[in-house]
């Protein structure tokens, strides 16, 4: 499994998604710029330029046409992948910090930072998606959840766009409905259905859907990951690392969680790479284990994307790198606790 | 004074049917509290007789003598006197003070105040007056209290399968658990703050201490009841005597005595007030003295200066304990009185160091055997005394010297003069066998430093000492606690002096032994090593070597100093260099702590988070070095492996077992190939069960959302694997077409 190292940033990664079919990768950092890449050899397929600020987070539509991006120069932009042309720009009145596309992609939730007087907030946008008029959209988001109490930090589209869910920087993941037509404005003690304090006062890095997204794995600096059914919001299982975790990834072929983080990178110069442990690990999905460790980024590993059909995994370091492994044979012939304790495809 | 009765019977009005109804119930419920509001309020008798004109003098006076006397300041307004109806005054007085702590005070430092010749004052609590006057004449017997039985303090020894204890504090988590050999430690008790800071094993590990605020209590028993509690308020340390019976305490705050502190052998008392240091009985719970400790506080937190711990040394059967006052005296003390031994401290000029011989197993097979001394068994010989070691450094022309004595006679029974000492450290044989005194020397001009070794065998007529001289400075020393070995770390690196934290200082390995010529001699040096602590088996022969303190290197080595012991059977060996192998090494990373296990079997390593936050846990090796266990948990703070006492078998009954070991062993290793198995099946079993949790969860949340997408009406778009799997294999049909030839036919 020898990795592909992508080096076209020069900051550190905020987030890298792989496209529906896992032939493209896109990959955000402070320094600006949108790459796209090919996963399977590494080669640039181009840029997205246009973003004044660190760029936080990136999201690609089903068919691959169109790319979201957010933004800290407090804008949320819109992208044909294709050629590179910015169709839509939002301005909000702080960072956009997480974006992500609904499951039919006619939807957009946008997660906006509390700064300067502003309160933190979710806002959901409907995206037109016609060739013709698409660099016309709608400015006026359809719906907006306030956060009166601790602010949000990532959010996600639940199977059918039936809810959203929010994970904050208190550790608490809460859950939304979300109809479509009906959308409903507010603030969040109005409008939350139901919450879960899951990573114990500390806050949530990373919120990644399963295929089906019935359940979900949030990653948080409290050393954990923990996997929560997306319906009851109950926590099924819990990962307990030695680190702060900034990533959390569920493979959707193979019984494994991928992780990684390690020491907050203002730490990072006073210790030694040992006891940073930047490697990304793989915990096994239902026995709570861990099954094994990859070294390679030189400093903490932001972000983690595993290929939809499970064939490789990336992850993106505060170190600037992108590394893809594309899985061996061996991986997923392996039958780690024995063929009688191994998980069929459909239940995983 | 008005009473409960007085006041309720005061309300006029009442008709006297009401006088037959019983109101006791009533009074009871309504009655006032004296001692609240008139604390502050003391009788002085003892005053002299008076008439009224004289009052205001007389007040005066009595306000000057408390200024002078106690320094409290008293109201005139606050006194009253009383007066007989022939105008004379009764002779007591009544004085309100500013407050109850004053009129504490004024009790305690005025009561006995002589006035002038013919009055001496006896000072009150005007609420304790009625209690006294009320005090029954007649005795009345206390109630026997019921005898309850305690938990068998020692249960943990009759462990079927003969397994050690440990205990783990995590977070504020304190748990004692049983050590496996081959799954992680079995929890038996768990509790959540039991103490605040650390705990502690007695020496034979019947109790567990920890710490409170208020004190420090003792937990003991199956079921971890609490077995005494020791009321001494901020003690952070505590010090065992060696058979557990004594204990010594020690609080950076001075002892305070409240007024509302009970009274009782177990509580401190007036004298005890500003002392830091208690000392106790164990069984009892009851206080026996208490010593000040001149400590300065320039020094920085943390960092006392002029204190050393432990305060008072033991000698190895609780008979004494002593304490050394730096340059001056050595003071020993008897137990259970606590009196000073003769009434007399020994007398040293510039003391600065001492130690007791400890108890080998022969001298204590000696003491069970004498009994009391009144009857004793044919054969049995007295006892050994106990013995100390001190030295005194050099002086003017007096050279330096160090000098054993035995105790209680004070009779000096070999001393021994050195010369350009620097520094000398005591070390003695942990059974009593040999002393070594670690000599560090300097040369004329002060300018380097070299170590002598004087080796004093104690069980020879007049202590013999030879003497063995090394190059190089020695930072660590040990003896093997059974046998005649002894393991030093030396060091020549130029960094050793610097003594910066975290650097890695380059030392020397050597191993010496009695060699059986009669004199001990250097049996192997490893050179370039890190090792800085030596940690020999309980057991004596293994040795772990470790690397503590450094920041870069975390090495542990194991040694075993007697390889060939079973190959030989007892003869000796051609070459005894040969007998000293590396039978492991390891690393634990950030390694903090290193403990063996009571039985020699296992070897427990820690990462505490008090010294760093790096990978906390701990790992369990065995006596090979081979590593058993490993955890790494968040906020690790100790473990500490339960102390086991003296074994109970007679020598017969211990060589017995060592005979037929094989048989035994086979027995046992039958028992643990079942457990394994067992364990494994039950493994086995949890996962499979986890598994089919998983199954029926995702089964369900499968067909909730099919339902769902039907309530919908809409096709699944989600990115299911097996989808994109048939996507990216599409079969694609081409069907090409070649014309390979073409005629022309004219059909006519």
């Amino acid at each position: 499994m020898r990795p592909i190292l992508l080096s076209g940033h020069e900051r550190s990664l905020n987030q890298i998604k792989f496209n529906r079919e896992g032939d493209l990768l896109f990959s955000v950092s402070k320094d600006n710029i949108v790459n796209a890449w090919f996963s399977h050899n590494g080669e640039r397929l181009g840029t997205y330029e246009g973003h004044n600020g660190t760029v936080w987070s990136v999201d690609v539509d089903a068919t691959s046409t169109l790319l979201i991006t957010g933004s800290a120069d407090n804008q949320m932009r819109l992208w044909e992948v294709s050629s590179g042309k910015c169709l839509f720009v939002w301005e909000f009145n702080t960072a956009a910090k997480r974006v992500a596309f609904s499951e039919d992609s006619t939807q957009v939730l946008v997660v906006t930072e509390a700064r300067m007087g502003y309160r933190g907030a979710v806002q959901v946008f409907r995206i037109n998606r016609d060739p013709d008029t698409w660099t016309e959209q709608s400015k006026q988001p359809t719906r907006t959840i306030t956060f009166s109490g601790p602010k949000a930090t990532v959010a996600a589209f639940a199977p059918l766009d039936q809810y959203i869910v929010t994970g904050h920087e208190n550790g608490k993941v809460a859950l939304y409905y979300h109809d479509e037509k009906d959308p409903e404005t507010g603030i969040d003690a109005e409008l939350e259905e139901k919450s879960v304090d899951a990573h114990g006062g500390e806050v949530i890095t990373d919120l990644q859907m399963s295929s089906d997204r019935t359940y979900f794995v949030t990653s948080g600096k409290d050393k954990s990951a923990k996997l929560i059914d997306t319906k009851t919001l109950q926590i099924i299982k819990t990962y307990a690392t030695e680190t702060p975790l900034n990533s959390a990834s569920i493979h959707p072929t193979k019984p494994y969680i991928i992780v990684g983080g390690g020491q907050e990178a203002m730490n990072v110069t006073t210790t030694s790479a040992r006891q940073g442990r930047f490697e990304t690990r793989f915990w096994h999905k239902v026995f709570e284990e861990e099954c094994a460790r990859l070294p390679g980024h030189f400093g903490p590993i932001n972000t983690i994307a595993i290929h939809p059909a499970g064939k490789a995994y990336a992850s993106g370091g505060e170190d600037g790198y992108v590394r893809v492994n594309w899985f061996d044979p061996g991986f997923f012939n392996s039958k780690l606790y024995g063929p009688d304790l191994e998980l069929s495809l459909e239940d995983q | 004074m008005p009473s409960a009765q007085a006041i309720t019977n005061g309300t006029n009005g009442l008709s006297l049917e009401d006088e037959d109804i019983d109101f006791t119930d009533i009074e009871q419920k309504y009655a006032l509290r004296f001692d609240e509001g008139l604390d502050d309020v003391i009788l002085v008798d003892g005053v002299p007789v008076i008439n009224q004109s004289r009052q205001q003098r007389l007040f005066e006076t009595i306000q000057k003598r408390f200024k002078s006397h106690a320094g409290i300041h008293v109201d005139l307004e606050g006194m009253h006197i009383p007066y007989g109806p022939d105008g004379e005054s009764k002779g007591y007085i009544f004085i309100e003070m500013a407050s109850p702590e004053d009129a504490a005070l004024a009790i305690r430092l005025m009561d006995g105040y002589a006035f002038d010749k013919k009055h001496r004052f006896s000072v009150n609590r005007f609420t304790d007056v009625e209690k006294l006057a009320n005090l029954s004449e007649e005795y009345v017997e206390p109630p026997e209290e019921e005898y309850k039985s305690k938990e068998h303090l020692r249960s943990w020894l009759s462990d079927y399968s003969g397994r050690d204890q440990l205990v783990i504090c995590r977070g504020d988590d304190v748990q004692i658990a049983w050590h496996n050999k081959s799954s992680q430690p079995e929890v038996a008790h768990n509790r959540t703050r039991w103490t605040d800071s650390y705990v502690q094993w007695s020496p034979l590990g019947t109790f567990l201490a920890t710490f409170r605020r208020q004190g420090i209590e003792l937990w003991g028993g199956s079921s971890w009841d609490r077995f005494m509690r020791f009321a001494h308020p901020g003690a952070r340390l505590v010090d065992f005597s060696p058979n557990e019976k004594y204990m010594v305490t020690w609080s950076h705050e001075p002892i305070q005595v409240p007024d509302n502190l009970p009274q009782g052998p177990q509580y401190f008392s007036a004298e005890d007030e500003g002392n830091r240091v208690a000392v106790w009985e164990v069984r009892t719970g009851h206080l026996l003295r208490t010593f000040p400790v001149q400590q300065d506080d320039s020094a920085g937190p943390g960092q006392l200066k002029g204190f050393s711990w432990p305060f008072l040394k033991w000698s190895g059967d609780d008979k004494y304990c002593a304490r050394l006052t730096p340059g001056q005296q050595i003071s020993v003390y008897e137990l259970p009185s606590m009196g000073l031994l003769d009434k007399k401290s020994i007398k040293i000029e510039g003391v600065v160091d001492f130690e007791w011989c400890p108890l080998g197993d022969k001298d204590r097979d000696a003491i069970e055997a004498w009994g009391d001394g009144k009857n004793p068994p044919k054969g049995a010989k007295k006892p050994k005394d106990n013995t100390l070691v001190f030295w005194v450094p050099e002086v003017d022309n007096q050279p330096a010297r160090v000098t054993v004595m035995s105790v209680p006679t004070r009779e000096v029974l070999r001393s021994k003069n050195l010369f350009n000492v620097s520094d000398c450290k005591l070390h003695w044989h942990p059974q009593g066998d040999y002393l070594c005194v670690k000599v560090d020397r300097h040369t004329k001009t002060k300018k380097s430093v070299f170590c002598n070794l004087e080796l004093f065998r104690m069980r020879e007529k007049d202590l013999p000492v030879e003497v063995i001289e090394l190059k190089d400075p020695l930072t660590a020393f040990a003896w093997e606690p059974q046998g005649s070995h002894f393991a030093v770390i030396s060091s020549n690196d130029p960094a050793l002096g610097a003594g910066a934290p975290g650097i890695t200082v380059k030392t020397q390995l050597s191993f010496f032994h009695l060699h059986p010529k009669g004199d001990f001699r250097l049996l192997k040096t490893l050179d370039n090593k890190t090792c800085n602590t030596l940690f020999w088996s309980p057991k004596g022969r293994h040795i772990v070597v470790a690397t503590l303190g450094s920041s870069q290197k975390f090495d542990l080595e194991w040694y075993d100093v007697d390889f060939a012991h079973e190959i030989r059977q007892g003869s000796a060996s051609a070459d005894p260099s040969e007998d000293v192998k590396l039978i492991g090494s390891g690393e634990h990373y950030g390694i903090t702590d290193l403990e063996w296990d009571p039985s020699g079997r296992y070897v427990a390593t820690s990462a505490s988070v008090w010294r760093h936050s790096l990978e906390n846990g701990f790992a369990i090796w065995d006596f090979k070095g081979a590593e058993l266990q490993k955890h790494v948990q968040d906020k690790f703070k100790q473990i500490l492996w339960r102390p086991r006492p003296r074994t109970m078998l007679s020598k017969e009954e211990q060589k017995k077992v060592r005979r037929n070991l094989r048989e035994i062993g086979k027995a046992f290793e039958e028992e643990d190939a079942a457990e394994e198995s067992n364990l494994a099946l039950a493994h086995r079993e949890l996962y499979q069960r986890v598994l089919n949790e998983w199954k029926t969860w995702r089964a369900r949340s499968r067909a909730e959302l099919e339902e769902l997408r039907k309530e919908y009406g809409k096709e699944s778009v989600a990115n299911i694997p097996q989808k994109l799997e048939q996507e990216a294999t599409e079969e694609v049909q081409e069907w090409v077409e070649e014309i390979l030839e073409e005629t022309e036919e004219v059909v006519v």
